[in-house]
């Protein structure tokens, strides 16, 4: 395994919750994304994960660098799962050690946070009826406020 | 010659995941233009640049051997 990387099989938690784990570590925290059945009334067969994969690795690690820097002490691997997602299945995942529990808990969700403005990666729902591209319409910055 | 790569609903509308265009020098603003008027609904105003998997600003200069990436909203999570 990578420390910061995506995978299009399925994600098994443990090693990566080992990767994080070390004797100065008193806390873990683990956060799982998993593809939900019901988005406001409307039901999902599953969800098909596409991700410009160099460039998504690499802004991963730049995610686990920042809050490094952030929260001192912090240990941190993030993996996203592309591909085709059943209800259920993980489609992200965020193990954070620290010596302390507040410090993995809040770096934890930066994480999932920054994920979701800054990684090329992106969702399509599949639904009964219809499919759509999930994404944020957001207008390009114009100066110096480019995503990290 | 540029690089172009398009990811999900702009590799649905294109057609294509890559293709190389014959192009020496461009602005971000100039490239995404381009794109409008030869993928007409290609939608410039929601869609970033990343060139050489970094984000570009609009008056960025692209050169010729840069590899970009049309980056729609994103929705990863």
């Amino acid at each position: 395994m990578k420390p910061f990387e995506i995978v299009t099989t399925p994600i098994e938690q443990q090693k990566y919750a080992d990767y994080v784990l070390h004797a100065g570590a008193g806390a873990v925290v683990i956060f799982t994304g998993n593809v939900r059945e019901w988005t406001h009334g409307v039901k999902t067969l599953y969800l098909s994960y596409e991700a410009y994969i160099p460039m998504a690795e690499k802004k991963l690690a730049e995610i686990g660098a920042e809050m490094e820097e952030k929260w001192p002490g912090v240990k941190v691997a993030i993996v996203h799962r592309i591909g085709e997602l059943q209800v259920s299945d993980i489609a992200v995942l965020i193990a954070v050690s620290s010596p302390h529990r507040k410090a993995a808990y809040e770096a934890n969700e930066y994480a999932i946070d920054q994920i979701k403005e800054v990684v090329p990666i992106w969702k399509k729902e599949i639904w009964e009826d219809g499919e759509e591209w999930i994404g944020a319409q957001k207008k390009y910055p114009t100066e110096g406020k480019l995503p990290n | 010659m540029i690089q172009l790569h398009y990811f999900a609903r702009l590799r649905e509308l294109t057609g294509k995941s890559e293709e190389v265009i014959e192009q020496d020098s461009l602005t971000v603003q100039e490239l995404l233009n381009w794109a409008e008027a030869t993928y007409p609904g290609f939608g410039t105003d929601t869609i970033q640049v990343a060139v050489n998997e970094e984000y570009a600003l609009k008056d960025d200069i692209i050169k010729s051997g840069d590899v970009c990436a049309f980056i729609p909203p994103v929705s990863g999570g």
